[in-house]
């Protein structure tokens, strides 16, 4: 086996920049430095021509129009702006929002604030694979609704709701749609006329692009959406988000939308054979893996199992060759279990021993195999150690 | 997480892994924690009819600080008194394996884990709630190894 020590399983936590990507930048980082909105001169007429580029290509991935594309720090900074933007604006007609408690936190916490201010927010459940469906949304719906927001790909387990369906509900009953896409943009198809989106966060480092930049794109028309912006200032982006934009990280993002829309069709194959190679060959070898997520409506480059009577950090600290995360509470800050796992009905016992695999552009079938051999061996060693284990061989 | 050197040794090779007889008069089983909140030790002593810890084992279901912490508390308690043993404190636990803050519960557990096993060889040696005696009482031939 020909592999390279550690090896790279984190790439829903984040992306190394492609080299082609970088290529692209480089030039906006020195001779082309120019500030996009300097009318005035040669240097500010290159930054807007790459950046109006850039909007051309992130477009060209999710079947929007370029004019449509709000740049933003990221994706956080876009489900703020989709969420709040949409609620300030909209709270004549309406103070209902409908989400799912398998959100990402920004998505979670900024509707826990606008609930501060007011509104009123409908955590969905999901099923046991972390799914919504239409109907569950719909049923949701009331004529105080003003705001659908369903992650196209959950970042945890790489579930997907089913959002040409949703969109269509939500069409029909004339709410708004926004979806955090942050996981499946450039992964899996997106595309916001086939999904009725009207809104779409997307980040540029999970997708081979530079961190601290992202997009909001915004549908101007059929419906026309307007948002309160949650900055004050220059008037940038059509008003709504203010600030001199930064044109290496849009230009990073517009090379990175681009690369994904060519090699799509290939990669996602790809890594789905990894994906499953990696899933089959632990679940073949240890008894009492389970999978959390979808068995096949997933993002082809996620697997999250949960190892019982092993706790995560503990099996992290065994592998530590491979680099991943877990959904157990000693990884994380608050010291609670991942929220998602909990949404989807999975004990708090098997949350604690729950590893998330991200598999990405650089991964080979020998780093697989690798993985496979040493999350088995580190399994069986901690099981050796684990009360729980021997109880339940007892039994 | 980044452990000290001494979480990391404990982990990669922890001391006194396995079960003693609980069924023994000399044993003390303790088991502490619960599987939802990620953290179950159990730690068992064996004791001499002097009171000393002949031998301590561990089974740890936890992260790597719970593990190299009750690894460290066997190699702590075997050769001790039971009335030494009594004296542990997670503190020490703590100091000795450097815990950063956020672990420090792990070290708490030990000591739980310790005392329970103290108390449960107490119960069944007719001792709780009594200082340390000079003699185990109740011990019976076909118990001892």
């Amino acid at each position: 086996m020909n592999v390279k020590l550690p090896i790279y399983m984190d790439h829903n936590a984040t992306t190394p920049v492609d080299p082609r990507v970088l290529e692209a930048m480089m030039p906006y980082l020195t001779s082309d430095f120019g500030n996009a909105a300097s009318r005035s001169h040669e240097f500010g007429w290159k930054a807007e021509a790459a950046v109006e580029q850039a909007r051309e290509q992130i477009a060209g991935l999710i079947n929007a129009q370029a004019k449509d594309i709000v740049f933003t720090s990221g994706a956080t900074e876009s489900d703020n702006l989709a969420l709040k933007g949409v609620a300030w604006m909209y709270r004549a007609k309406g103070n209902h929002i409908i989400t799912c408690l398998t959100e990402h936190k920004a998505v979670l916490d900024t509707c826990k604030r606008l609930e501060e201010a007011g509104f009123e927010v409908t955590f969905l459940t999901p099923d046991r694979y972390g799914q919504v469906s239409a109907e569950q949304v719909e049923t949701a719906i009331t004529d105080k609704t003003i705001l659908i927001s369903l992650m196209a790909a959950n970042n945890e387990t790489g579930t997907m709701h089913p959002l040409e369906a949703i969109g269509q509900a939500a069409r029909r009953r004339a709410v708004l749609y926004h979806s955090d896409a942050t996981q499946a943009v450039g992964k899996v198809p997106i595309d916001v006329e086939a999904m009725n989106l009207d809104l779409v966060s997307i980040s540029a480092h999970k997708m081979y692009g530079p961190k601290g930049v992202g997009a909001l794109y915004v549908r101007r028309s059929g419906p026309r959406v307007r948002l309160v912006p949650q900055m004050d200032g220059g008037g940038h982006e059509r008003g709504m988000r203010s600030g001199t934009l930064n044109v290496p990280g849009i230009v990073g993002l517009g090379a990175a939308a681009d690369i994904c829309r060519r090699e799509m069709a290939q990669e996602a194959p790809r890594l789905t054979a990894l994906r499953d190679r990696l899933q089959q060959g632990v679940m073949s070898q240890l008894d009492r893996v389970s999978l959390n997520g979808h068995p096949t409506q997933r993002l082809p480059d996620t697997v999250n199992l949960s190892f019982a009577y092993v706790e995560g950090e503990a099996l992290m600290l065994k592998t530590k060759d491979v680099a991943v995360s877990s959904g157990s509470a000693c990884t994380s800050a608050s010291l609670e279990p991942s929220h998602v796992l909990r949404a989807m009905g999975v004990g708090d016992e098997l949350a604690h021993g729950s590893i998330r695999f991200s598999l990405g552009r650089s991964t080979t079938a020998d780093e697989v195999d690798f993985t496979v051999e040493h999350v088995v061996r580190a399994v069986r060693e901690l099981r050796q150690l684990s009360p729980l284990y021997e109880l339940a061989q007892d039994k | 997480m980044k452990y000290s050197d001494k979480v990391i040794d404990h982990f990669n090779n922890p001391r006194n892994v396995g079960s003693l007889d609980k069924n023994s008069a000399r044993v003390g089983t303790g088991i502490v924690g619960a599987p939802e909140c990620g953290d179950v030790m159990k730690l068992q002593i064996e004791v001499d009819n002097d009171g000393r810890i002949v031998d301590a084992k561990f089974k740890t279901f936890g992260c790597g600080s719970a593990i190299a912490a009750s690894s460290l508390a066997t190699e702590w308690l075997k050769g001790r008194t039971v009335e030494q043993a009594t004296g542990l404190r997670n503190t020490d636990i703590a100091s000795e394996l450097s815990l950063p803050p956020v672990k420090i519960h792990c070290s708490v557990l030990a000591e739980d884990a310790v005392k329970a096993a103290i108390e449960d060889w107490k119960r069944k040696n007719g001792r709780s709630d009594s200082g340390p005696q000079p003699q185990p009482a109740g011990q019976e031939a076909s118990q001892t190894p």
